[in-house]
């Protein structure tokens, strides 16, 4: 077993849509522990920020995690503009608990935009515990549409989505998710990652129906190991840590709203790192 | 407040008087020298930077202080120091100029010795039997050991004095130390001597533990922490980051797997606790451990060239009454609120922090509003913090700990406008080890349960530090750190 010094470097690199970004980078160490369900925190500069990315895929025999992102802000834009061959100068995982994998019966597992990615790894697991499973992918638009073969590839059935009608049916993943869960036979297990917002009207979808649902929570996060609270959500009426008690939870119980108001904590701090971030690289720097 | 200048002054003329003596002193004589005040940044300008704030003696400061010691027969200073450092010895040595002499003794015992001079809670520890101080009916004007032993071991750095320790012939046995904090890092050091290989795992991504996330800048430069850790390195230590044992890989695995033949836990009481109140998850409302990571290993305060946001605050309170409490008020303060105000529902006579954390934050104008407690905490219509609704209490009979119980005064509600919240009562233990290693026994409240040799539960696994004791102190840490280093050297020698 390999403990040599961890180069993280950067062995594949793809671009998946406008802002959608597929790393596999070299970390034997977490390849060869993670499951899914998992997460790695990253910083890409000693001045930048520590962020969470949930681990994609994995390539145990080569030793490579892959990590799926969308360059939104100042630390995924950067990690963007990482070429193949250069390394993520501090990379640590597999944090959180792994997903709870089972044969329940039914599996509908909802993807909204990126959280396509995260859902992956757990949808292709079920399917091989032998779950039947359904997929539906939402996106807002088609090129933010990811990973549609693979999730094709696993799934018994595949609903896909988009809110403009660009691809697939013009919906709303909550269309299709409640007419699954109508049908005679109630699905036994929802899984749902996406924005918050997505989230929470997915739960409050499956409500009703009393359909065991399970969300994936995405919130800030400074250290990933659980002694600084800030990734802290309210469960149930009580304070769990998403980074050491998640990052899944019963998504009937989560507190969404006041996730989503910590969320946009440093709203305007990040939306003006952004723009220095963008005017940095855009305007060139004359020389001479 | 008397400058650096000035007080080297002054110490120089009491110097010369003392050498000039043609008798060696009386302790009559001894007694009568004013203790040597500590150096220190005026408030006005010190809370505009990080920079530490106590500058430590002058030479001749420091010449003078030692010679306050009365070289007493029982020596009850040696008794109050959690490691049994040989203080008379290393104070006579420093009177003597022989500053070489000096911070070897002290390393006999302490590996930290630029740390702990700067953040034991010497008041209560050898400070506080002190005969001087007792004769003098004052501790305050005990003799300043700790300011002593702050100013060798700062001397032996400035000066290249320090050589790495002489390690014994290779044994071929390898120790895993998880955490690198000051237990990890002494346990490491003493190993690596005995002719073990050791390696530090540490979860950050720079090593030093609380010394580095949680004491700020202006109390530990953290220059003096990546000190002590490239003398590790320099012995041979190898250290790996970005690794959290438990995740990256399992304890066992290490041990049944990767050739590692003893482990050392020392992975720190990483856990807040929140009051639990009505507001806690209001936006603005931080643990301390979170604002410390963020200001001091992540340096937020450096607004224009780090990534890492804080808030931008301007009436900050912070809950609670020991050194992290007046850590991140301090901070608060230097990171621009003008109104920073510290909440503690018993006294200042119960508050657990330094007294010199104490004194320095009342000069940097932090408020102390004591025998009060939130109630719950207010948000705006954006869910950020705008105010916290207080009790009032008053002192009863002593509780569990000892100390008078607060209680409550009933109706004594009142509102304070506050839009920052720090959360500074106390961590409990990071339950990241217990979770992933099964075999481990903790207690109740996820303490590692080890005996008298810090030996746990598991077959050549030991622990100490925090993780053990609950949050304590970096020399606790170190104690424990040495008994098991010992401990864990036997062990490799029987198996």
């Amino acid at each position: 077993m390999v403990l040599e010094g961890r180069m993280n470097r950067i062995v594949e690199k793809k671009q998946l849509s406008d802002t959608v970004f597929s790393v596999a980078v070299e970390a034997p160490l977490i390849a060869s522990e993670r499951l899914p369900g998992q997460f790695v925190m990253l910083q890409v500069s000693e001045s930048g920020e520590r962020i969470p990315l949930t681990i994609a895929d994995v390539n145990p025999s080569k030793g490579t995690i892959t990590l799926i992102f969308q360059a939104v802000g100042k630390t995924t834009i950067m990690l963007s503009r990482l070429a193949v061959g250069e390394s993520i100068m501090h990379l640590v995982g597999p944090l959180g608990n792994p997903t709870h994998i089972e044969k329940v019966g039914t599996v509908v597992c909802v993807g909204g935009g990126i959280g396509i990615a995260p859902l992956y790894p757990i949808a292709k697991a079920m399917k091989e515990a032998g779950n039947r499973l359904i997929c539906i992918l939402g996106a807002r638009t088609k090129p933010l549409l990811i990973l549609e073969n693979e999730m094709r590839a696993v799934a018994d059935e595949m609903i896909v989505c988009t809110d403009d009608g660009s691809y697939g049916r013009k919906a709303l993943v909550t269309a299709p998710l409640q007419e699954i869960c109508e049908r005679t036979t109630k699905p036994d297990l929802v899984v749902v990652i996406g924005p918050p917002i997505m989230m929470k009207f997915c739960s409050e979808t499956t409500r009703p129906f009393q359909v065991k649902t399970l969300v994936s929570l995405n919130t800030i996060m400074i250290d990933g190991t659980g002694m600084c609270g800030g990734c802290r959500v309210t469960v149930g009426g009580e304070t769990k840590f998403v980074c050491v008690d998640g990052p899944e939870f019963d998504g009937h119980k989560v507190d969404f709203d006041n996730m989503m108001l910590r969320l946009g904590a440093y709203r305007e701090h990040e939306a003006d790192a952004n723009g220095r971030c963008r005017l940095e690289t855009a305007v060139p720097v004359k020389q001479g | 407040m008397n400058s650096r200048d000035g007080l080297d002054k002054n110490a120089k003329q009491l110097l010369a008087e003392i050498v000039a003596r043609r008798e060696p002193m009386k302790a009559k004589d001894r007694m009568a020298i004013p203790p040597q005040e500590m150096p220190c940044q005026p408030a006005s300008e010190r809370i505009r930077n990080f920079n530490e704030v106590a500058l430590g003696y002058t030479v001749e400061q420091a010449r003078v202080e030692a010679e306050r010691c009365l070289q007493c027969k029982n020596a009850p200073c040696v008794e109050g120091c959690p490691v049994r450092i040989r203080i008379p010895q290393f104070i006579k040595a420093i009177a003597e100029q022989d500053f070489a002499k000096a911070i070897g003794i002290i390393k006999e015992n302490s590996l930290l010795p630029a740390i702990c001079g700067r953040v034991c809670p010497q008041e209560v520890q050898c400070q506080d039997p002190c005969t001087l101080g007792k004769s003098l009916k004052n501790v305050d004007k005990a003799v300043s050991i700790g300011r002593l032993e702050r100013f060798v071991s700062d001397w032996e750095r400035d000066n290249a004095q320090a050589a790495t320790p002489v390690i014994k012939p290779e044994t071929g046995r390898k120790v895993a130390v998880v955490g690198s904090g000051p237990a990890g890092l002494t346990v490491a050091a003493d190993l690596r001597r005995e002719g073990h290989a050791v390696t530090i795992f540490e979860a950050f991504h720079k090593p030093g533990g609380v010394m580095v996330y949680g004491i700020p800048e202006f109390r530990l430069p953290k220059s003096i922490v990546r000190f002590e850790i490239e003398m590790l390195k320099a012995m041979g230590v190898e250290v790996r980051t970005d690794f959290v044992v438990g995740r990256t890989r399992k304890l066992a695995d290490l041990l049944g797997k990767d050739g590692f033949d003893a482990a050392f836990i020392g992975i720190g009481a990483g856990l807040p606790r929140f009051m639990e109140i009505a507001g806690e998850d209001l936006v603005g409302v931080y643990s301390s451990n979170e604002y410390l990571t963020r200001t001091n290993l992540m340096k937020a305060y450096d607004r224009e060239n780090v990534d890492t946001p804080i808030m931008h605050s301007r009436k900050v309170a912070v809950l609670g009454g020991g050194n992290v409490a007046m850590d991140a008020a301090r901070t608060a303060r230097r990171l621009g609120a003008r109104e920073v105000q510290i909440v503690y529902r018993r006294t200042e006579t119960e508050m657990p922090a330094r007294v010199e954390e104490i004194h320095h934050a009342k000069e940097e104008g932090i408020v102390f509003n004591v025998l009060q407690n939130p109630k719950r905490i207010i948000g705006d219509e954006r869910g950020r913090v705008k105010a916290m609704e207080c009790l009032r209490y008053e002192l009863g009979a002593p509780d569990k700990s000892g100390r008078p119980r607060p209680v409550e005064i009933k109706g004594s509600e009142f509102l304070v406008e506050v839009d920052t919240v720090i959360v500074s009562i106390g961590n409990e233990s990071n339950p990241l080890i217990k979770k992933t290693t099964p075999a481990i026994q903790t207690n109740q409240w996820g303490n590692i349960t080890v005996d008298e040799r810090c030996k746990t539960s598991m077959d050549g696994v030991y622990a100490g530090g925090d993780i053990v004791l609950g949050a304590a102190t970096v020399i606790l840490a170190m104690g424990q750190g040495r008994t098991a280093a010992r401990a864990i050297n036997e062990y490799l020698s029987e198996n």
